[in-house]
């Protein structure tokens, strides 16, 4: 049986074993993100100290992109500065659109896995709604895909 | 017994490697059909019901024997019962429209099943809304299967309408509707059938089925987007007003009003689709050139060959009956710890075609207790080896997932 998925490890341990997916009783902001066509549906919560993103968690239910896509995003914001996780968060965007340079995606590190998802424009929405809810909320807008 | 080819009639799926299991969504076209829409356009293209010269009377000739066709094919007293319109959808808006707005009334209640797709709900629940009358629901067990008693507490004597799926676009199961149909009348109201998962695949008599109304799509019985039909039993139909006005509709037209045209031209303002409904007439034809014997027996066939195969899956559970002659070649299903949305592009990846999601008919996915499902719909023309692809995808589905079996 040929099988050229973009299930790739990384994505399917992240979906098995989310290490971000708890409460965080702590937090300071507490946002839902929900993709109404799929039924994705995240609670997304960060604690922000000083402009920094000191922990993070997620609850909720979905399909494995959205899920690992929101794991790995908390994997590699916690611990950084507010603009350094949306300046991570643009070059995801970009490089769901097949527009972001190989530097660029170098910094996100294990996202990197995500990269195929370009190619399947019906799971993009899957892809970045833990981002776009991040996005907002350290922002405080809401935005447009 | 000689295996006839079918996919050989339909260019999509010879010029394409793939199993393509979303039937219930859309059928394929077959060659008659794609020929016939042409054909409309290079040989009889003029606006139809509208020219006074001989190209216009050939448009018009087109699409009236198409709704002839219509006619016998779902064995209705006369031509004027027949209304073309875009799609189910939108036959089901226009009963909702110029009847349920017209004649429903505070008290009055309107019946419907949790079954119902979103286009047989949304409509009534927007005539309860503006008119005042009560929206109730016929629940199904987890099988899909309605019981005579659960039918006789639904109906009462205020039951003015009901709208009712043939068969449910998520169970597949076919719902009792002569035994609904006739209490709804004891009752005096009038019911609408939902046929747009069942006229592709059921022979389907309106006088013996008794209904009131009863609405397809052309695109689900391998016609073009964008023809549907709606049946209506004549003497309703003339007491109801138009549902859209304008061109085509009238008689005649004076500054203060218009006397509208006669059945059925009263409900088809505007230019209407005389390609596609030409090319549906092609599309009945090659379907009764089959038979709905031989359509039913070959979906029978494959529908037992995917649920056997299924069953041997551990972690698949397929939702509704477990006998295959209850699931009109519909097979929702959900695997273990695995998204639908998941088991859709695995799938995809090894080119079998299958739709995730709620399928349109939240309500029914809420009363069974599953959140959305992964469905493989049939047609007569898939074949064996559709569903061996179909089940070995399958097979990997939560290996591919990370699952150690």
């Amino acid at each position: 049986m040929q099988s050229r998925t973009f299930y790739n490890e990384i994505l399917t341990e992240h979906n098995l074993h989310p290490a971000h997916k708890e409460s965080l009783p702590d937090a300071n902001l507490i946002l839902e993100g929900v993709n109404p066509s799929c039924g994705d549906d995240i609670i997304l919560q960060l604690k922000v100290e000083d402009g920094v993103i000191v922990d993070g968690a997620f609850q909720g239910s979905g399909c494995a992109i959205s899920q690992a896509s929101v794991d790995m995003m908390l994997e590699l914001v916690i611990g950084r500065k507010k603009d350094e996780a949306m300046h991570l968060a643009d070059i995801f965007f970009r490089m769901i659109k097949g527009e972001a340079s190989d530097e660029e995606i170098d910094e996100l590190e294990e996202v990197v896995s995500l990269k195929d998802i370009s190619h399947m424009p019906a799971r993009v929405k899957c892809a970045v709604l833990g981002w776009h809810t991040m996005e907002e909320m350290l922002d405080g807008k809401k935005k447009e895909d | 017994m000689e295996m006839v080819n079918y996919k050989k009639d339909f260019p999509l799926l010879m010029n394409m490697d793939i199993a393509y299991l979303d039937n219930a969504a859309t059928e394929q076209r077959p060659q008659v059909v794609i020929d016939a829409e042409r054909e409309f356009y290079e040989r009889y293209n003029a606006n139809p019901l509208r020219g006074l010269y001989e190209l216009g009377m050939e448009a018009t000739d087109r699409y009236e024997e198409a709704r002839t066709c219509v006619k016998n094919f779902i064995h209705a007293k006369k031509e004027s019962e027949i209304i073309f319109t875009r799609n189910t959808t939108e036959s089901i808006n226009l009963v909702a429209y110029s009847y349920g707005l017209n004649f429903l009334k505070p008290g009055d209640e309107i019946l419907i099943t949790i079954a119902e797709h979103h286009s047989n709900m949304l409509p009534w629940q927007m005539v309860a809304r503006q008119t005042g009358a009560t929206l109730k629901y016929l629940e199904c067990d987890q099988t899909g299967f309605f019981s005579e008693e659960a039918i006789r507490e639904a109906v009462t004597p205020n039951t003015k309408l009901a709208g009712i799926c043939h068969v449910s676009n998520v169970l597949g199961r076919t719902t009792p509707i002569e035994q609904i149909i006739s209490l709804v009348h004891a009752n005096g109201g009038v019911v609408l059938v939902d046929a747009a998962q069942s006229a592709p695949h059921m022979a389907i008599d309106v006088q013996e089925m008794d209904a009131d109304f009863l609405a397809f799509s052309g695109h689900k019985l391998m016609a073009p987007m964008g023809i549907g039909v709606l049946y209506g039993r004549e003497e309703i139909l003339e007491k109801m007003p138009p549902f859209l006005t304008g061109g085509e509709m009238i008689d005649s037209v004076t500054r203060e009003g218009a006397v509208y045209a006669p059945l059925p031209h009263k409900f088809e303002a505007g230019t209407v689709n005389g390609a596609g409904a030409m090319a549906l007439k092609a599309a009945i034809e090659y379907l009764q050139s089959i038979g709905m014997e031989t359509v039913h027996q070959r979906e029978l066939e494959l529908t037992k060959m995917a649920l056997d195969g299924m069953k041997q899956i551990p972690g698949i559970h397929v939702i509704g009956s477990d006998k295959p002659e209850e699931h009109c070649g519909i097979l929702s299903f959900t695997v273990d710890g695995v998204h639908p949305h998941d088991i859709a592009s695995i799938l995809d990846a090894g080119h079998v075609n299958v739709r995730a999601g709620h399928h349109c008919a939240q309500p029914l996915l809420k009363h069974l207790g599953v959140m959305s499902t992964a469905r493989a719909s049939l047609a007569f023309y898939n074949t064996e080896n559709d569903i061996e692809r179909f089940l070995n995808c399958l097979r990997n589905v939560r290996r591919e997932m990370g699952y150690a079996e």
